[in-house]
């Protein structure tokens, strides 16, 4: 059998050893190509559209290196994961940097917590969330496939998803609010939390999504 | 359904070799840090930091192939810390593949190297280790210092209101070690912590002075920590990491079973 190929996008934000890392230990005869040239991303079966650090510096890179164009070009003809920063850029808007215009590719927006945040008891909770949370899968999905319901995840984020359309909603979490964990539409799945730190649940979602044929 | 409080196993790293002092001194070797790293990664820890307390220039090149050597195992969140000084020391570490790193007496000298690495690599990779001792005499006000040099050196800075500098300076999470408690198994100073916990908004990892799982119950009910970290009670095989979590969910933490 020929090796399927996945690319995960490097347009320079943050550290992709992780990723690359976590797909190439689940990936049987997988190949894991980190590269920010479009020609090579749009030529493998897969694409990783991560994302780390704050909102206004990724969307400058991705605009200056053309990834718009790539990621919209991917969503149309393969099976594409978006990861934490990754997933919010997916959105139209996000509070972060005093409010930044994202790609728009799905209606809803990107929120903050808030430097209140409360518990239903009315502790405080902490802002990042930081650490290992329940994912509660709102609708089957192959990239859910032998993940236990309410499994825990790997988060490090302080603004989160809102999607406008409740169907996208994959998975979701309480913190304070109830916050999108997952989401996905067609042939894209994206996650807030981070499957290559999430121990066996994350690594199988990775294997999952290698096997994923993008449909629905 | 809430988040989980984390456990964290710690390596205390020197040339190459997991050790773990009382005091900072009286150093016992307890292996090597890449099986040690995957031990508490198939134990179920939530985190491994991963603290290099080599001096010389030869033993951090070995320090970098460590990282790399577990980052390609170990599937869960990985903070290096020891002797960063640089945005370049950062890149280095994360591209060995650590997640986190730890800063500490960089940040005295220098507080704006903080905000630079946060702006730079995002405040999800910055902690801010402080190393705090109590300065306050018997039936005083509770008053804690920073301390440098493995506790031997006061700065004069107060402690809890360093932390809120740090955390208003990008710090994503405080790693609190109380000096008075390192390595003496007597617990941590949870007056302290809980200060501390309250005062910051980023979550607070304890760590100094854990001799049992009580500790560990301790940091988080009364100490507020939202991680505990701690070495020796789980290198020399006195507890396991599941044995830590089963005692803790007993006593009423969520913790990730």
């Amino acid at each position: 059998m020929a090796k399927s190929t996945i690319a995960v996008i490097d347009y320079g934000m943050g550290n992709l050893h992780s990723v690359a890392s976590a797909l190439e230990h689940v990936g049987d005869n997988v190949e894991v190509l980190v590269s920010g040239d479009p020609e090579k991303i749009l030529a493998a079966d897969r694409v990783l559209f991560p994302g780390v650090g704050a909102i206004r510096d990724c969307m400058a890179e991705i605009l200056r290196l053309g990834i718009d164009q790539v990621v919209a070009e991917a969503m149309q003809t393969k099976p594409l994961l978006a990861i934490c920063v990754g997933m919010q850029a997916l959105m139209q808007r996000s509070e972060e940097n005093g409010g930044v215009d994202c790609l728009g590719f799905y209606p809803g927006e990107v929120k903050f917590f808030g430097e209140h945040l409360q518990d239903a008891n009315g502790q405080k909770l902490k802002v990042p969330h930081m650490g290992w949370n329940h994912v509660h899968q709102q609708k089957p999905h192959p990239l859910w496939a032998n993940i236990a319901q309410d499994e825990r995840f790997y988060f490090v984020h302080s603004f989160y998803v809102q999607a406008q359309d409740s169907d996208m909603v994959m998975g979701t979490t309480d913190y304070g609010v109830n916050i999108n964990a997952a989401i996905s539409r067609d042939n894209v799945f994206a996650a807030q939390f981070h499957p290559e730190k999430s121990s066996t649940a994350g690594l199988q979602l990775l294997q999952n999504f290698l096997s994923w044929d993008g449909q629905s | 359904m809430a988040l989980a409080k984390r456990i964290i196993p710690c390596l205390d790293v020197e040339n190459g070799r997991v050790v773990k002092g009382v005091n900072f001194v009286d150093i016992r070797d307890a292996g090597d840090p890449v099986e040690v790293a995957k031990r508490y990664n198939e134990q179920g820890a939530d985190e491994i930091t991963f603290l290099d307390i080599t001096a010389t220039h030869e033993g951090r090149a070995t320090t970098i192939h460590t990282v790399e050597q577990i980052a390609e195992q170990v599937f869960i969140p990985l903070t290096v810390g020891g002797g960063i000084r640089t945005v370049e020391d950062i890149r280095a570490m994360l591209n060995a593949g650590a997640d986190k790193i730890g800063i500490n007496s960089a940040a005295i000298y220098n507080p704006d190297f903080v905000k630079e690495a946060s702006e730079k690599f995002g405040a999800q990779c910055i902690v801010v280790a402080i190393d705090a001792k109590k300065v306050s005499a018997a039936g005083e006000p509770l008053r804690w210092e920073i301390f440098t040099h493995g506790g031997r050196k006061a700065t004069g800075i107060d402690a809890v209101e360093w932390a809120k500098k740090m955390a208003d300076y990008g710090a994503g999470e405080i790693l609190l070690t109380s000096m008075d408690g390192d390595g003496t198994k007597l617990g941590f100073d949870l007056a302290l912590t809980r200060a501390i916990s309250d005062a910051v908004c980023v979550p607070v990892i304890a760590s100094g002075g854990v001799g049992n799982l009580q500790h560990l119950v301790d940091g988080v009910k009364e100490g507020g920590a939202d991680a505990v970290l701690a070495a020796s009670i789980f290198h020399f095989g006195e507890y396991t990491v599941p044995e830590a979590k089963r005692f803790m969910a007993e006593q009423g933490v969520e913790v990730r079973l």
